[in-house]
């Protein structure tokens, strides 16, 4: 017999990016039984036997998606793991993460991605999927077994991190993966290029005595992929574009018609080469932080679409890894649990982008780059939803991260926007401190 | 930053002009007792002076350790050979360890851009020297060249300087940079451009100015001094350049290219010398050459570099220098 007790949001805003709505403050109510979105109105049915969770006003949209993190299991425990990971994209909002494979060992093989996925299962937070790599070892030789890895579950294929240095080899894994209708994801820099780089060149770079990274280490790879992409007609995904001139060359090749998407981080909307300066390896990450024009020129390809999505590129390290000077220190830092509020106030209300659309680049914009199908706030919908105050100023304290990496240059900061409550398959997987609820009821009313 | 709370000498990229003028003062002073024959001076009786020196050297490790020793001071050098760093230990517990071990001082030479400043923003009660950190600072070096240009009448105000060679991965040219321009001086940059970094001339500090000159000639005329850098061999290996020869025949500093210069232009170098590569043997040991006198300039300056971390001499609480240095951060 069907359990047909069930779960009631209400007094949401709802914010439906596939539908384009933002309802504003018209709140709706909606009726989740199991896994499903039953019912969406002004007022829904009610039983006695019903839950019902008040959110004061609250906005309501479908979870995020974030294609892009490290969560560093296999491997490298002391950094993530896929419990703490899965954890901390919950409390970002996240119901469905990709993992990249450039674990210890990498994840080139079905077996170790049919591994990770069930660990996602069994932590039961966001959903886990899984990038798996180009080739063994992410060496950037061996074509991995992509049927193989992609009946074990892979999402997609990539060798981030490393990429892929011989062109020939690029477009042998690109023509691979077309016959599957698999994407690949390049992380596009050329490593030659690139060098003992540890920021972005220019003269910041040059008054810490830290070796620069050119701006033509993205644009020469991005240059390549795109071509080969145009060649082989597989599907290229752009992985953490950083300069304006990557943009305007993605922009370029999707009016041509090549099949290719792109992803932007919060964080290259938000700090440029010069906050190194200030924020030490809290700010070192691959690719580095750019000019305030490459930021500027960021910002309005995610409002224009030529960025499809956003992603994290989640990146945790010890602390005392990132302690070190910041030549040896590890690149990377964390997102998942600033994504949202980074987003809000860097597009929302810095850039005047709409709020749906905002959340567009979270949730239908990645979902779509990916083949994932996308939903929305509607019946039958599954009832995969993040509610969240995009009102609600905070000050990002990493200390209160589920993730174990603390790395962060939005340490310190006052962003607009929190997350309170992460539902997956109508499971509750986070809930916000009470204290972060309350202004969001008291402004509702 | 609060510079003056702890004598902490990291760069010169900030450091007020009136501490540089204090400490090229304070050099003067020493120098002239050092030169005049006197054995010994007290002012760092009793206190401990650690030299960390996490990368070779000799000179400046030597330099500074003599410059404690003829102030009285403790000292304890350590490398990192040998060292707890060996066994793993971060830079960070090093220092603490250090601190609580009672030092007044720890001078740090050590390969990575930025390491001493990352230590001076965590410690509590130990001033920290920066002896040359990766590409990023050797402001002794700096100051004792300051020193000797000023000792031979040249003033930096309106002064031309030409620094030739791999900038890139020159702490002292920038350490350089940053006091010239900031007394005044115009700084003319010149080496092949795999070793010239991006963004040189924003280096500046008010109200001098750097210019990155292409040809050689063009960097020399006017200069009034040539600090000649050292060419590291592994930069061959690195494909900076191909090969040494090529090197010295576009940038090495011979007699005939030093005539571009202003008449009675000082040659500079912070030493061990690749004579033949970038400099030629007859600048080195010509009539121009204030190679050796840099040598004796950094005693003096690092006598007065160590008087500052530790309070002591002019430096003391009440103090002349550290009066007109706390007038200056107060304004």
């Amino acid at each position: 017999m069907k359990n047909t007790s069930a779960l009631i949001l209400a007094n949401a805003r709802i914010v439906d990016p596939v539908a384009g709505t933002d309802r504003g403050r018209m709140l709706a109510e909606v009726r989740i039984e199991g896994d499903r979105i039953v019912e969406v109105g002004s007022r829904v049915t009610r039983r006695p036997e019903d839950r019902v969770e008040d959110l004061a006003g609250a906005a309501l949209a479908p979870a995020f998606f974030d294609p892009h993190v490290h969560l560093r299991e296999p491997g490298d425990p002391h950094k993530e793991t896929i419990e703490s990971g899965a954890a901390a994209a919950a409390a970002g909002g996240f119901s469905d993460v990709a993992a990249m494979p450039n674990t210890r060992p990498a994840l080139d093989e079905a077996f170790r991605v049919r591994g990770v996925i069930a660990r996602g299962r069994e932590v039961a937070r966001a959903r886990v999927h899984v990038i798996a790599s180009c080739t063994l070892g992410l060496a950037g030789e061996r074509l991995t077994e992509m049927a193989a890895l992609r009946e074990a579950g892979a999402l997609a294929f990539s060798d981030d991190g490393r990429p892929v240095a011989e062109a020939a080899r690029m477009r042998r894994a690109l023509e691979w993966a077309r016959g599957l209708g698999a994407v690949v994801v390049t992380h596009a820099e050329d490593a030659s290029l690139k060098g003992e780089g540890v920021m972005s060149e220019g003269a910041t770079a040059t008054r810490l005595g830290l070796l620069g990274i050119p701006e033509a280490a993205e644009t020469v790879a991005v240059a390549r992929d795109l071509e080969l992409a145009a060649l082989t007609g597989a599907r290229l995904h752009v992985a953490h574009v950083s300069t304006a001139r990557a943009v305007g060359m993605i922009r370029e090749a999707k009016r041509r018609g090549v099949a290719v998407t792109a992803e932007t981080a919060p964080h290259y909307l938000a700090f440029t080469d010069e906050d190194v300066a200030r924020l030490g390896t809290s700010a070192k990450m691959n690719p580095p932080l750019r000019t305030a024009a490459d930021r500027a020129a960021l910002v309005a390809a995610v409002a224009d679409g030529t960025i499809d999505c956003l992603a994290t590129d989640h990146a945790p390290h010890a602390v005392d890894e990132k302690m070190q000077p910041f030549a040896d220190a590890p690149f990377g830092v964390v997102g998942l649990e600033t994504a949202l509020a980074a987003a809000i106030t860097l597009l929302h209300k810095a850039a005047g982008m709409p709020l749906a659309t905002v959340i567009e680049r979270l949730t239908h914009g990645p979902r779509r780059a990916f083949g994932l199908a996308s939903h929305g706030v509607f019946p039958g919908a599954p009832a995969d939803l993040t509610a969240f105050d995009p009102d609600a100023e905070w000050t990002v304290d990493p200390d209160q991260f589920r993730s174990l990496g603390r790395a962060t240059p939005f340490a310190g900061a006052t962003l607009t926007g929190r997350v309170l409550g992460t539902w997956v398959e109508g499971r509750e997987v986070f809930r916000a401190a009470a204290p972060a609820a309350v202004p969001a009821l008291a402004r509702a009313r | 930053m609060r510079p003056l709370d702890r004598r902490h000498l990291i760069g010169l990229e900030t450091l007020p002009v009136s501490e540089i003028r204090a400490l090229l003062d304070g050099a003067r002073d020493h120098a002239a007792w050092l030169e005049g024959g006197a054995v010994k001076g007290d002012s760092l009786r009793a206190r401990l002076v650690l030299l960390g020196f996490f990368e070779s050297s000799t000179r400046t490790r030597v330099s500074f350790e003599a410059a404690a020793k003829r102030l009285s001071a403790d000292t304890i050098t350590l490398g990192s050979a040998g060292s707890s760093l060996d066994k793993g230990e971060s830079l960070l517990d090093t220092a603490w360890t250090l601190e609580s071990i009672g030092a007044d001082c720890l001078i740090v030479r050590h390969p990575r851009s930025g390491a001493p400043a990352d230590l001076a923003r965590r410690l509590s009660r130990m001033a920290l020297v920066n002896g040359g950190d990766g590409s990023r600072e050797h402001p002794t070096q700096a100051l004792l060249d300051l020193f000797t240009m000023v000792r031979h009448g040249l003033e930096p105000e309106g002064l031309r300087v030409a620094v030739i060679g791999d900038v890139t991965h020159s702490r002292v040219a920038r350490s350089n940079l940053y006091a010239l321009t900031a007394l005044g001086a115009t700084v003319a940059v010149c080496g092949p451009a795999t070793m010239i970094p991006a963004g040189l001339e924003q280096l500046a500090r008010r109200p001098g100015r750097v210019e990155v000159v292409e040809r050689l000639d063009d960097a020399l005329a006017g200069a009034a001094a040539v600090i000649v850098l050292r060419l590291q061999r592994e930069r061959q290996e690195q494909g900076l350049l191909p090969s040494l020869s090529e090197y010295a025949r576009l940038y090495q500093i011979t007699p005939e290219r030093l005539a571009h210069a202003s008449p009675g232009a000082l040659v500079l170098h912070p030493g061990p010398m690749n004579r033949g590569v970038e400099i030629d043997s007859r600048v080195a040991d010509g009539p121009r050459s204030v190679i050796r006198e840099q040598v004796t300039a950094g005693m003096a300056v690092r006598c007065a570099v160590l008087e500052r971390a530790c309070g002591v001499g002019a430096w003391a609480d009440g103090g002349p220098r550290r009066e007109a240095a706390l007038q200056e951060a107060g304004r």
